[in-house]
């Protein structure tokens, strides 16, 4: 049972991180247009530079 | 536009940069986002332009000293899209912070409740087998260290809303939801304490998770509807033109403020309340009292935002602007009537009501019952919280929140944006509806009524002349247009007509004199109710009479109304013989005219006497009080803005069938509503004596919350589908909301 030691923070922070990346996007206003997130990469305006 | 536009109030200043957000129009496709932005930003100056599609606005930086905000419009404009400058009003950035802060409450909930499960399941199958009482209590405590710091963060919304009601004496759902939560966390940490084999870490965090989820969907569906009535209501935005000395500026209806000199032309809305310093006209208060013929004023008048100025340029002095427009007697109405609402008690609260004494006495209850039955005090107390925390009202405080939100997303997509929670309740339990007429009933804007006893022809250049006016009546004439072309030079003599040469030979839309009519052919056309305006050409004449109409579907909604049940009847402030004929039309025996506010604030509250509840649907400004004072109520976008604030709902379009839909839509939510708390009565029923009897493992509790609450949503699921019989959501609603 000694893996616990290793297992259980790992678990833990694994967790931890995927919570702290949700805040971050948040923060980041990544959830503020989810249409217009969907529909940009449809055009075309970046190959020609 | 000649004139200049001072949008400074729009504008926010950063250093040399300066920022405004847009309203924009027809936004429709992937396109439209790469050919606004990337059109805008070849624009010298323009520093940054951002595209939100899902709330079609726009966000526009530029440098200030090289453009101006009029530039930046006209910019747009040049692309292809109709922008309205835009200031965000404080209630929807309170509700934009507090759905974050929802957001991020739920996030903490979610992961504590993965990770408190996780370690949940192990300790479930180790009881199984052989898990030692060292590693058991590893867990507990890892458990505890994630539990009780994310019920202190993602607790908040709920224990601070039973907080504010404990202080008023009184109980809502989050009184017992707090209440679970916290037994429950204390009863596992002194378990855990004492190295027992159960602990309820993972119930009390599920729950808040559960819980989370219903109150976040309930705010994103509030916030979305409140965005779309943001926008329209920038849409709907209007200029006035404001004297800055001798000079006329045209500035946003916002900017003005009391003391200042606007100038009125005809055609134009009144943009705010002011009394006239020179000039006459005729003024429709149309939108104010619902009387729709025209009042004559001259200096010394006094004018109400919302009227329309038909004849003459006034120069008025503004008296009051912005949100404080009111006319006194309504002010004081409205003061008394909005208290009626208030009183209103939701169905949720109803249920928490009743629920929180019987489940605390039946756990006060079991305790008792286990003491004399001769168990220690320690283990009374352990069933008596798992009582608790086993009727943790997880299916109950989600039963009505679910129907809200797929209701009220059903209700949009027939064209109504709901603005109050309980709304949807209320509208159901209306047995009356009770209409007003003008713009109600009516069109919001007149129209032609005689267009089959003109020559299709004759009516098409007529139209297209129109086209070149302000005139109110010559925009009804305009809407007649097929194609929208304007003639080429036509010119607009004020206070009697337009002109322009057509083929040769002048054509003149305006008053009788101004076209040379007979005066025997007029005074043959002519009625109270409905205004003329004449148009000649060469030697053909035309008399186009001009009056509100019905919506088009008006018949059939109050048909299909009182085929539901419901008694209908009209309250207007216009003359008796404007609204015979609607009530006529429509079969409806029971209507009163001429009526002031204060008589159709006594005819509701006297419905109410005999036990009715009244649904209001109105427009005017005369019918806020009213509006207040119903049981529920519904006004069209097209109502004065201080009216829709009092509105429960506001509905989109030309057509009356919200109306309809908004009766059978929220009656489906109420069942719906209804069913729920019966299942999640029958759900305690089954679960309760289990609790009682003490055989409830966390295993078991976890199972029960789970299993209801996604009993709970499937059902709400069906507020959504198959709601109106026999129809789908009006397709023009639809368009109009996402055009929007």
């Amino acid at each position: 049972m000694n893996i616990l030691i290793f297992l259980v923070p790992i678990a833990l922070g694994l967790g931890l991180t995927g919570l702290c990346a949700f805040l971050w996007s948040l923060r980041a206003g990544q959830y503020d247009d989810l249409e217009g997130a969907a529909l940009r990469p449809l055009s075309d305006d970046d190959l020609g530079r | 536009m000649a004139q200049a536009i001072d949008y400074s109030i729009f504008v926010r200043h950063d250093g040399p940069l300066a920022e405004m957000d847009l309203a924009v129009e027809g936004v429709g496709c992937a396109g439209c986002i790469r050919k606004i932005e990337g059109g805008l930003k070849r624009v010298p100056g323009i520093v940054d332009a951002r595209l939100n599609f899902t709330s079609r606005r726009l966000a526009v930086q530029w440098r200030d000293r090289d453009i101006d905000a009029g530039q930046v419009l006209g910019a747009l404009e040049r692309i292809g899209y109709h922008g309205h400058p835009f200031a965000t009003a404080d209630a929807e950035a309170d509700d934009t912070r507090h759905a974050k802060w929802l957001l991020r409450c739920l996030a903490v909930a979610g992961f504590a409740a993965m990770n408190i499960m996780l370690l949940s399941v192990s300790v479930w199958s180790g009881n199984a087998g052989d898990i030692t009482q060292e590693t058991r209590d590893l867990f507990h405590w890892l458990s505890a260290l994630i539990a009780l710091p994310t019920a202190a963060y993602a607790g908040q919304p709920f224990f601070q809303s039973a907080w504010r009601v404990l202080r008023l004496r009184k109980v809502n759902m989050d009184v017992p939801i707090s209440l679970g939560v916290i037994l429950a966390l204390g009863l596992s940490l002194v378990e855990t304490i004492n190295h027992a084999e159960h602990a309820y870490f993972d119930s009390a965090v599920m729950l808040l998770f559960f819980l989370l989820c219903g109150r976040y969907f309930d705010h994103a569906m509030r916030q979305k509807t409140r965005a779309v009535a943001g926008n329209l209501a920038a849409l709907k935005s209007e200029m006035a033109h404001r004297f800055d000395g001798s000079e006329v500026v045209t500035v946003p209806v916002a900017a003005l403020r009391p003391g200042d000199r606007v100038l009125i032309r005809p055609g134009d809305r009144v943009p705010a309340d002011g009394t006239v310093i020179n000039g006459v006209s005729e003024i429709d208060d149309s939108l104010i009292t619902g009387e729709t013929e025209k009042r004559a004023v001259g200096p010394g008048a006094t004018l109400y935002a919302g009227s329309v100025n038909f004849a003459g340029t006034l120069s008025v002095k503004v008296t009051a602007a912005g949100s404080a427009t009111l006319i006194d007697e309504i002010e004081r109405l409205l003061e008394g009537a909005v208290g009626a609402k208030s009183r209103y008690v939701r169905l949720a609260d109803r249920a928490a009501r009743l629920y929180a004494p019987v489940v605390h006495t039946a756990a006060a209850m079991t305790a008792a019952g286990w003491l004399i039955a001769g168990a220690s005090l320690h283990d009374a107390i352990v069933v008596a919280i798992s009582v608790l925390i086993i009727t943790c009202p997880c299916a109950l405080a989600l039963a009505i929140p679910a129907v809200q939100v797929v209701a009220s997303g059903a209700l949009f997509r027939a064209g109504l944006i709901v603005n109050s929670g309980d709304a949807i309740e209320r509208t159901a339990e209306a047995d009356t509806v009770i209409f007003d007429k003008t713009g109600t009933l009516t069109m919001p804007d007149p129209c032609v009524q005689n267009r089959a006893n003109v020559p299709p022809d004759v009516l098409e250049s007529a139209a297209r002349l129109a086209l070149s006016s302000r005139h109110p009546l010559a925009a009804a004439v305009a809407r007649e247009a097929i194609s929208k072309m304007p003639f080429d030079g036509a010119s607009e003599e004020s206070g009697r007509g337009v002109r322009a040469l057509v083929d040769g030979a002048e054509a003149r839309l305006g008053s009788a004199e101004f076209c040379e009519i007979d005066p025997a052919e007029l005074s043959a056309s002519h009625n109270a109710a409905t205004s003329l305006i004449a148009f000649s050409h060469g030697d053909r004449r035309a008399l186009f009479t001009v009056s509100q109409s019905l919506r088009p579907d008006a018949i059939a909604v109050a048909r299909r109304l009182r085929a539901l049940g419901l008694e209908l009847a009209i309250l207007s402030g216009d003359r008796a013989e404007a609204v015979a004929p609607v009530a006529d039309a429509l079969g409806l025996a029971s209507w009163q005219a001429g009526l002031k506010p204060a008589e159709k604030i006594a005819f509701i509250e006297h419905m109410k006497a005999q036990g009715r509840r009244v649904l209001m649907v109105g427009d005017g400004l005369n019918d806020a009080p009213a509006l207040a004072a119903a049981y529920a109520s519904i006004s069209p976008i097209s109502a004065a803005h201080l009216t829709q604030a009092q509105a429960d709902a506001v509905f989109m379009g030309e057509r009356l069938e919200p109306v309809l839909d908004a009766v059978l839509l929220s009656r489906r939510a109420r069942t719906l509503m209804r069913q729920n708390l019966w299942l999640a009565v029958a759900y305690n029923a089954i679960a309760v004596p289990i609790a009682m009897a003490g055989l409830v493992t966390p295993l078991i509790a976890a199972a029960a919350m789970s299993g209801s609450s996604i009993l709970v949503t499937l059902n709400a699921l069906r507020a959504r589908t198959g709601s109106v019989p026999g129809r789908r959501p009006s397709l023009a609603a639809v368009q109009k909301v996402q055009s929007a």
